[in-house]
């Protein structure tokens, strides 16, 4: 379903994305980890049509994101790690956006918006401003957009970031069923190891762009030893921190704060 | 077409719903209307250039367009920075009706300001002569908003982050504004200032609603909406390429 061969994506001199490669079967639930700045959003920025890779080969439901985009834009759905939401519309209206953007025509795009608004349990407040909502509630109605177009591959880039466990644990259930009940690709970024090591059948590690290791979470608790995979995930990665260099949109993100107050993220 | 048409909705619902963006956006197209055209009005009748406000309401309804036109176009800043540019990134919809819905609804809400200030200006003092060419003040008033629209969404597409934003204002808005003839007319300025003003597109935008109004076209009326009528097909053009140029 996803195939990745030898990406490389260099921004100026600093290479992102160093010569990887990794494939996703049909319905499989892939982990894709790393410390902050190793290349992950970048590597779904390529797959997902938003960004022109340096070198390397591409399929995505055997299309090439470069060449095909329309074909690849309908065959995934993607959460991205920062919302992307419209605030100052209800949940319904982002959802039906979403709906007429991807050109489902109306009975089925009603039908499709309800089942998946309630499936989300966001119903009661399908009328309600995003910007009335939880982060939670956000990264529900997220998903639920995601799915609307049915598609065969989703991306969720962080989908759990900041939410409380039993959010967390809802979305992943859910997810899961995805994948075993529709054979629904899956690939993912998180920072809670313990999520990847649960939900995941392969993950691979990512770091400085590179893969340092790949396997179903067990085959790497073994390679390195190590109790949990999040010990794994150390012993492979380091225990250096890193810095990740204040991007336009963080200090974009910290304005807003400002201005909005920070208690609704 | 739906795509262009649920986008288009968006940008007016937004308008819509943000009562302080529309009473914020009025605040200085009213001060200049109040300021200038009862302040400099005895003055320009006593020059023999008539009732001032009758010259300035076009010109200030412009300003009402221009400035909300290319805000609404530069609101791409906000999209791309929140998020919801992705969304419509990732869609299977070319990047020219995404630019299309934008540009036809930053368009329509900068008419609908347009409209708001064209009753301040009829409360001022403003009477408009020939009430069968609201028509054409109408497709004018659309002209500007489009044209503007499309300027702000090509800046928009170049900028990361609202920091340039000063920038746009002081060096593109206020000097689009001030160096045209919506305050003043074109006849008997220095040569240059002459020059200039007949380069800014606003120019001829202002020229012929106030033609509309007063059937007093400078350039004339065909000249002013082939003018406006090529420039708004260019920066659209421009600024679909500058659109889907963006990699976030």
């Amino acid at each position: 379903m996803i195939e990745v061969q030898d990406l490389v994506k260099n921004f100026g001199a600093f290479c992102a994305v160093d010569h990887i490669s990794f494939t996703v079967a049909e319905g499989r639930i892939f982990g894709f980890l790393g410390p902050n700045g190793a290349g992950k959003t970048t590597t779904i920025k390529m797959l997902t049509t938003l960004l022109q890779p340096t070198g390397g080969v591409l399929r995505v439901d055997g299309h090439d994101p470069q060449r095909e985009q329309h074909l690849v834009r309908r065959a995934f759905g993607i959460v991205f790690q920062d919302s992307s939401l419209d605030e100052e519309l209800t949940a319904l209206e982002n959802m039906e956006l979403h709906g007429v953007l991807y050109g489902i025509r109306s009975p089925e795009r009603r039908e499709r918006i309800e089942t998946l608004i309630a499936f989300v349990e966001l119903w009661d407040r399908r009328n309600d401003f995003v910007k009335q909502y939880s982060g939670g509630m956000r990264r529900r109605l997220e998903v639920a957009r995601a799915l609307l177009h049915k598609p065969k591959i989703l991306f969720l880039d962080e989908p759990t970031l900041g939410l409380d466990p039993q959010t967390r644990n809802h979305i992943w259930t859910f997810i899961q069923n995805l994948s075993t009940d529709q054979k629904v690709t899956v690939l993912f970024t998180t920072h809670y190891m313990e999520e990847a090591d649960r939900v995941a059948n392969e993950v691979a590690i990512i770091d400085h762009g590179k893969i340092v290791a790949e396997g179903t979470p067990a085959a790497l608790k073994e390679q390195t030893e190590a109790k949990s995979l999040e010990d794994a995930f150390i012993s492979l990665t380091g225990h250096a921190i890193r810095d990740e260099e204040a991007s336009s949109s963080d200090r974009m993100r910290a304005m807003r704060k400002l201005w909005r107050g920070s208690g609704k993220r | 077409m739906s795509a262009i048409y649920i986008l288009w909705l968006r940008q007016l619902k937004r308008y819509l719903r943000s009562r302080a963006r529309i009473i914020g956006s009025l605040g200085q197209p009213l001060l200049f209307l109040l300021a200038l055209g009862f302040g400099f009005g005895p003055t320009f009748a006593k020059a023999g250039g008539g009732n001032y406000i009758q010259f300035l309401a076009p010109g200030i309804i412009s300003m009402g367009i221009l400035f909300t036109a290319v805000f609404s176009g530069i609101e791409i800043i906000w999209d791309r920075q929140f998020g919801f540019l992705k969304e419509t990134l990732v869609a299977p919809v070319s990047r020219l009706q995404i630019v299309l819905g934008r540009a036809l609804g930053g368009a329509t809400v900068a008419m609908m300001q347009g409209a708001v200030v064209f009753v301040f200006c009829l409360l001022a003092g403003f009477r408009f002569h020939r009430g069968l060419f609201l028509p054409v003040a109408l497709a004018f008033m659309f002209l500007i908003a489009l044209l503007f629209t499309a300027i702000g969404t090509a800046i928009g597409s170049v900028l990361q982050d609202m920091q340039g934003f000063q920038l746009i204002m002081n060096f593109i808005v206020m000097p689009l504004f001030f160096f045209s003839n919506a305050l003043f007319p074109v006849q008997g300025l220095p040569k240059p200032l002459q020059f200039m003003i007949h380069l800014n597109p606003l120019t001829y935008g202002v020229d012929g609603l106030r033609g509309a109004f007063s059937n007093v076209f400078v350039f004339g009326l065909a000249t002013d909406f082939l003018v406006l009528g090529a420039l708004t097909t260019i920066l659209l053009g421009i600024a679909s390429y500058l659109f889907s140029r963006i990699q976030i």
